[in-house]
């Protein structure tokens, strides 16, 4: 958590300037985190498949922000961000990445299944648009409970092609759930644009159910929270769903191995988003340009995470591997 | 088609009322639902309707819509709502009018709800309870008649409970509801009208994995499931009339099996025939075969032989239906020749 003392100006866009530092901090964090991911991989210390989030990060962390500890997301494949920004320790991802005992999951879930109940995290999919029903029913469970949770469903925009998750829109409208479905637009599912797999516009879909729905710039954090955070509150007043539409850009691959892109998309528009559009440049351009942060303290918090995501690193590498007798435990509760 | 009365074990030993296959289903919903307030039940047609069978009629006016929930007929949709409340905080049965629709839900079930707990490390936990169908010879076709518990079977992760009496439907449902796993609980819908049985007065509750003697016998062990019991039961009255005495071994659930009571009873007897309503390829009576072969082996004297459905879709027609399903005549038939009568 951030110590910088509080600026002269004290709050912007209706943002406390300690929110605004602290999503600067998710966000960079998320931004190490994904860089020490790739270098694992390729490096060939981490198995199977590293799917990374660099370049959605004001996505997750704006939406996060707007949560309270107790509320439950439910994530991706490409979900080290959603598990961070809800408050994961990336001490136990990167154990969990490479499949070593003390991670999240015991080694059993890596890098597409993070689960923690501690932070409301309802667990990672691989299945596309898998999670749907999860997230809607700990909505159900917490209307029928009276808790007062919200549930946020992130998704990529290739769920827009799974049926179920239209089910549990319109269970959700029908029966006003606190879920948000969280749309993250990318624009490419896999190696397709997807204009070539989605017919019509995605925001008409939820309009469709009578669903409260917003297409959101996911490039720009404040603008994320403050859509969050408006149709959580809503959500939490027993107002019902919502859908946010989160335009957004991967920079990297697919996956890791994904390196040759121009098939699929050209190299002028990966450097429009990265030059352009990135969005921990864009709000630490803001905070300075705002007074809220100086370059100092920026850098500072720089040192900080860069020194937290190394000591993490070297505490997952040299984890110990779970013990194969460990391989018939947690397959019934 | 005749009502049947079947026994059980536990049954005849405590003070009992009579009562169909689908009252004893309804009661011990009922009493849960008394018992723990996050137990809800939702499915289509099961509110007001009290389900197309009529199986669920009145829990409706004793909970309320907020507990007994109509759904859009939307299988995967409300059946991943029940793996979501079920990891946080509820004890969600899902209706699944015909165990055919497996099929809509397999991902919900096999790929969410089975593998949550061991993904996570064991951190998270879906108490849930898919109740469906199963059976055929209601001139219902290929769609509505497949009885396909052996799929669920196969998946770590999940329990199976495929009861053959009220009793054990009534003890097993609750023990279903109490489990902190997903169960997938199939009754067959012919037993709605063609079973009933003594079902005991007091709060009780069968633990999973426990396999019910339904008839001891000596010459040869029929293991039977679900309504494949009744037919074994039959067929072992005949048996009796040419002097063969058979035993009666109903599993109750596919998973936990309890593989020592089938291997001991065949054990006894040396002689074992598997009979179950699911397809015969791949299937349940395979599973169960290999593991009496495995454990019972050099006790006996033949192979262990089965009887399942027929390798067809299952076809309309009366005559043709009727020929897929195992008969009592079939087991009759097939353990007079394993005996050498
Ligand atoms: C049901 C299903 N089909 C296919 C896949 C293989 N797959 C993994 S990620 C992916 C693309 C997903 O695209 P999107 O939802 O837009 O998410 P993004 O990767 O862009 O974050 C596919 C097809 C899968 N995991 N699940």
């Amino acid at each position: 958590m951030s110590t910088v003392a509080k600026p002269s100006k004290a709050s912007a866009a209706g943002i406390s300037a300690d929110a605004l530092i602290r999503m600067y901090r998710q966000m960079l964090a998320i931004r190490l985190f994904e860089e020490r991911v790739n270098d694992l991989y390729t490096r060939a210390l981490m198995p199977g498949l590293a799917h990374l989030y660099i370049g959605e990060e004001a996505v997750a962390v704006g939406i996060c922000e707007a949560l309270r500890d107790d509320d439950y997301i439910t994530s991706t494949h490409r979900g080290h961000g959603h598990c961070l920004a809800k408050g994961a320790d990336p001490k136990l991802m990167f154990a969990e990445l490479l499949g070593k005992e003390a991670g999240y999951c015991k080694g059993k879930g890596g890098s597409m299944h993070i689960a923690d109940p501690a932070t409301g995290n309802l667990g990672a999919n691989a299945i596309v648009g898998g999670s749907a029903g999860i997230a809607t029913g700990a909505a159900f469970a917490s209307k029928y409970l009276k808790t007062g949770q919200v549930t946020v469903c992130f998704f990529g925009e290739g769920a827009l092609g799974q049926g179920v998750l239209y089910e549990e829109m319109n269970l959700a409208q029908l029966w006003t759930l606190p879920v948000i479905y969280a749309c993250e637009n990318n624009m490419y599912n896999e190696y397709t644009h997807f204009s070539e797999t989605t017919a019509g516009d995605i925001i008409a879909r939820p309009a469709a159910f009578g669903m409260a729905a917003e297409i959101v710039d996911g490039q720009d954090v404040r603008a994320v929270y403050a859509a969050a955070s408006k149709y959580v509150e809503r959500a939490r007043r027993g107002e019902g769903p919502a859908f946010l539409q989160l335009d957004t850009y991967r920079y990297r691959g697919h996956h890791v191995g994904d390196i040759a892109r121009e098939y699929y998309r050209p190299k002028t528009e990966e450097q429009h988003w990265v030059g352009q559009r990135d969005p921990v440049k864009l709000h630490s351009e803001w905070l300075t340009s705002e007074g809220i942060a100086d370059k100092s303290t920026l850098d500072r918090i720089t040192a900080e995470l860069t020194a937290d995501m190394d000591a993490a690193v070297e505490f997952a590498t040299s984890a110990p591997y779970p013990d194969p007798s460990k391989v018939d435990d947690d397959v019934y509760a | 088609m005749p009502e049947t009365v079947v026994g059980s074990t536990h049954a005849s030993t405590v003070k009992a009322r009579e009562i169909g296959f689908g009252d004893a289903v309804r009661e011990a919903i009922a009493e849960e639902m008394r018992r723990d307030p996050t137990v809800v039940l939702m499915g289509e047609d099961v509110a007001e309707a009290g389900t197309t069978f009529k199986v669920l009629k009145g829990l409706v006016e004793e909970f309320g819509t907020e507990r007994i929930i109509d759904t859009p007929i939307s299988e995967p949709g409300f059946t991943g709502i029940g793996v979501g409340a079920a990891m946080t905080g509820m004890r969600p049965i899902i209706d699944i009018m015909f165990g055919d629709f497996m099929c809509l839900i397999m991902d919900q079930v096999v790929n969410q709800a089975a593998k949550i707990h061991y993904m996570s490390g064991g951190k998270w936990k879906c108490p849930l309870v898919i109740r469906a169908t199963m059976g055929a010879t209601r001139r219902s076709a290929a769609q509505h008649s497949q009885s396909l518990h052996a799929w669920p079977s196969h998946i770590p992760g999940l329990k199976v409970v495929i009861p053959s009496t009220p009793a054990d439907a009534k003890g097993l449902m609750k023990t279903a509801i109490r489990d902190d796993n997903p169960v997938v609980f199939f009754e067959d819908k012919i037993s709605y009208t063609t079973v009933k049985g003594p079902v005991p007065d007091e709060d009780y509750a069968i633990p999973f994995g426990v396999a019910d003697i339904k008839r001891a016998g000596t010459d040869i062990t029929l293991v039977g499931t679900s309504s494949m019991v009744q037919v074994a039961l039959g067929a072992a009255a005949m048996l009796e009339e040419i002097g063969v005495n058979a035993e009666v071994v109903d599993p109750r659930t596919t998973w936990p099996l309890d593989e020592k009571t089938l291997v001991e009873s065949a054990k006894k007897t040396s002689r074992c025939l598997v009979i179950d309503e699911g397809y015969f390829r791949y299937g349940v009576t395979g599973e169960m075969a290999s593991v009496i072969a495995e454990g019972a082996f050099y006790d006996l004297d033949g192979p262990v032989r089965r009887l399942g459905a027929k390798h067809v879709p299952i076809p309309f027609s009366p005559p043709l239906e009727d020929a897929t399903v195992p008969t009592e005549r079939d087991v009759f038939e097939l353990a007079r020749q394993m005996c050498n009568r």
